[in-house]
C-alpha cells in the first residue's frame, strides 16, 4: 500500500483524494468549533450574571473553550484528552483508552468472524436449497427489524443467567449485526456468476461441490468483501451496544457510559472519536485485503 | 482415426424434435419437427436468422436444453448420457474465460473438473494451446488477451477434453471480420487435422460455406429445417476460394433458402 505514495502518481494522489479529504475535516473542526463556542457560552453567561459581572463576548470565547464538563467540548479538548489517554498512559492501565479500545476490538473481531462464517454458511445454503432461500430469507431480514439496543441487554443477561461472561455475549451482538450483510452480500455473489459459466460447468458435468469452489466462490470475493466492510463497522456498533446495558467496566461503551454519569463530556467524545477512528482503520483494512486479493487473482485494476 | 470406421457413422441423429418453451407471452414453438443427422467427422453449419432455433438446437445436443417431443442420440446415447461421458466440447458466443484465472488455467480448468492430475493436465493444455496458436501465453490473464485470442483460448479449452465432437454456437459473431477469416482458416486447419465431428452455428453465409461440409438451412416461427445443402469445397480451402463459382453458387443457394424460409410479415 505504500508504494504509490513514492510513484510519479503522488502528486495527483495528494491532489485527487488527501486534498478533499483535509478540506472537509478542516470544515468539520471550523462548525464544531463554532457550536462549541454557541452551546457553551450560556453556562459562561450564568456564571457571570450570579456572580453579578457582565461578560462580553471577547472574555467568554475562551472560556468556551476550556470548561471542565462543556456542553460540547472544543476540538482541541478532545485531542489533548485522547493523547493523554492513550499516549501517556500505560496501556495496561484502566485509563487508558487505548486498552478500552482493544476490549471493544477483541469482541469486534470475534463477533465478526463468527458473524462472517455465519452469513456465509446461510449464504451457501440459501443459494443450494430452494426450502432455505424460501424459509430463511424473510427470518433473516425479520432479524434485522428487531432494534439491537432491545436486544442487547437480554443477550447479555440470559448468557449471565448460565454463566458466559465477559467477551462472548458482546461478540454475538456484534455477530447478530454483521452477519446480515454478508448473508445477503453473499447471496448475491453466489449467485452472480453469468449464464454462460454456469452452462459452461455444466457442459462439464461438473458436480455441485466443483461448481462451488471453481466458480461460485471466486465469482462472489468482490461481494464478499464489500459486505465485509459493512459487517466489521456493525461488528464494532455491535461490541460498542453490548457493553452499554450491563455497566461493563472495560471497553469503549464502558468509557461512554461512565462519561455519561460523571457529565465527563470531553472523556465521552473521546471515545466517540476513537471508535469512529477504529471504525475507519478496521473498514479500511478490509478493503485493502479485499483489493489485494482481487489483484492477486489476476483481476483488472479499475482505475479511475 | 482410432479404429478404420464404416464409411457413414452417424454420431447425432434426430427425429422429429420439438420444444416449447413457457413463457409469460405463452408457449414459444423453438424447434419443431427437427430430424437430422449427423455423420462423424462431417462440418455442420446451421444457420438462419434470429429465432430460427439454431442455438436452441446445439443446446438440446449439448443437454442444456430438454425437447419437449421427439427423440434424440448422440453417439447413440440420449445427449444426458452423452454429456457425462463428455462426449463433446462447447464453445459459446463469448470466450467465457474467468477472469481470475491465467489462460493456462483456464484451459485446465475442464481437466480439473474430471479430476486428471497435474502432469497430464500440464501437458493437454500445452499441446493444446500450441494447437490454437496461443503458446507463450499460459501466465496471462484474459483481459490481457484480444477478444480473437480469447476465443482462441475457449477452443482450446473445448478440445483439451478431448472431445469428438465441437459445438460451437457463433463463435467467432462478436469479432471483426479480419479476425474472424483468420479463425477460419485455423478452425479448418483443425478440423482437417483432428477429424473432429463439428457443429457450427453462425448467422454469416460466407462463413458457413466457407467451413461446412453440409449447411442446415433453418427457418423461425416455428424453429424448422428449411433445407440442407451439401456443400463440398474440396479439402484444400484457401481464404480464395470464396471467390470461385462454385462458392458463389452455394452461398447463393444458401441465400435463396434463407429468404424463402424467412417469411417476413
Amino acid at each position: 500500500m505504500g508504494v504509490w505514495l513514492f510513484d510519479g502518481g503522488s502528486a495527483i494522489m495528494i491532489r485527487t483524494r488527501i486534498l478533499p479529504i483535509l478540506t472537509v475535516v478542516a470544515a468539520i473542526i471550523a462548525v464544531w468549533y463554532a457550536f462549541a463556542v454557541i452551546l457553551n457560552a450560556p453556562f459562561e453567561r450564568n456564571a457571570a450574571e450570579r456572580a453579578g459581572e457582565t461578560i462580553g463576548f471577547a472574555e467568554i470565547l475562551p472560556k468556551t473553550m476550556s470548561q471542565q464538563r462543556p456542553v460540547l467540548p472544543a476540538p482541541h479538548q478532545v485531542a489533548v484528552e485522547i493523547w493523554e489517554t492513550t499516549v501517556e498512559k500505560n496501556i495496561t492501565s484502566k485509563r487508558s483508552l487505548i486498552y478500552h479500545a482493544w476490549v471493544t476490538l477483541s469482541a469486534t473481531l470475534l463477533g465478526f468472524m463468527m458473524g462472517t462464517a455465519l452469513g456465509i454458511l446461510l449464504a451457501v445454503g440459501i443459494v443450494h436449497s430452494r426450502v432455505l432461500d424460501k424459509s430463511m430469507m424473510p427470518w433473516i431480514i425479520t432479524s434485522q427489524t428487531i432494534p439491537i439496543l432491545a436486544l442487547a441487554p437480554m443477550i447479555i443477561v440470559v448468557f449471565n443467567s448460565v454463566g458466559v461472561t465477559g467477551l462472548l455475549p458482546k461478540a454475538l451482538i456484534s455477530t447478530y449485526l454483521s452477519f446480515f450483510p454478508v448473508a445477503v452480500g453473499m447471496v448475491k455473489g453466489l449467485r452472480s456468476p453469468e449464464t454462460m459459466h454456469m452452462d459452461l460447468m455444466h457442459t462439464y458435468s461438473a458436480n455441485r461441490a466443483q461448481t462451488f469452489w471453481k466458480l461460485r466462490w471466486p465469482s462472489s470475493v468482490p461481494f464478499l468483501f464489500t459486505s465485509m466492510k459493512i459487517g466489521i463497522a456493525a461488528s464494532l456498533v455491535g461490541a460498542i451496544v453490548g457493553e452499554l446495558p450491563t455497566g461493563a467496566v472495560a471497553g469503549l461503551g464502558a468509557r461512554l457510559l461512565a462519561g455519561s454519569y460523571y457529565g465527563q463530556t470531553v472523556q465521552i467524545w473521546s471515545a466517540l472519536i476513537v471508535a469512529a477512528v477504529l471504525a475507519g482503520l478496521l473498514v479500511g483494512l478490509i478493503g485493502w485485503i479485499g483489493g489485494w486479493l482481487n489483484r492477486r487473482m489476476g483481476v483488472r485494476e479499475a482505475r479511475a | 482415426m482410432l479404429s478404420p470406421s464404416p464409411q457413414s457413422e452417424t454420431v447425432i441423429s434426430a427425429d422429429s424434435l420439438d420444444l416449447v418453451f413457457e413463457t409469460n407471452d405463452g408457449p414459444v414453438h423453438a424447434l419443431s419437427d427437427i430430424s437430422l443427422d449427423i455423420e462423424k467427422g462431417e462440418f455442420v453449419s446451421l444457420i438462419g436468422p434470429s429465432g430460427c432455433g439454431k442455438t436452441t438446437l446445439l443446446r438440446v445436443i449439448a443437454d442444456l436444453e430438454h425437447p419437449t417431443g421427439g427423440t434424440i442420440t448422440v453417439n447413440g446415447l440420449t445427449p444426458h448420457e452423452a454429456r457425462l461421458k463428455r462426449a463433446y466440447g462447447y464453445v459459446f458466443q463469448a470466450a467465457a474465460l474467468f477472469p481470475w484465472r491465467s489462460i493456462a488455467d483456464n484451459v485446465g480448468l475442464p481437466l480439473e473438473v474430471m479430476g486428471l492430475d497435474r502432469a497430464e493436465r500440464d501437458r493437454r493444455v500445452s499441446e493444446n494451446l500450441e494447437l490454437v496458436d496461443l503458446a507463450g501465453f499460459e501466465k496471462k490473464f484474459p483481459w490481457q488477451l484480444s477478444g480473437g485470442m480469447q476465443q482462441r483460448a475457449s477452443i482450446a479449452r473445448a478440445l483439451a477434453v478431448q472431445p469428438d465432437m465441437l459445438l460451437m454456437d457463433e463463435p467467432f459473431g462478436a469479432l471483426d471480420e479480419i479476425v474472424r477469416d483468420h479463425l477460419n482458416v485455423q478452425l479448418l486447419k483443425l478440423w482437417a487435422a483432428t477429424h473432429k465431428t463439428i457443429v457450427f452455428v453462425t448467422h454469416s453465409i460466407p462463413e458457413a460455406v466457407y467451413l461446412s461440409t453440409k449447411i442446415v438451412v433453418m427457418s423461425p416461427r416455428p424453429g424448422r429445417i428449411h433445407e440442407v445443402i451439401d456443400c463440398d469445397l474440396g479439402d484444400e480451402r484457401p481464404l480464395e476460394v470464396r471467390e470461385t463459382p462454385q462458392f458463389l453458387k452455394i452461398a447463393h443457394q444458401v441465400r435463396e433458402g434463407l429468404a424463402a424460409g424467412h417469411a417476413y410479415e
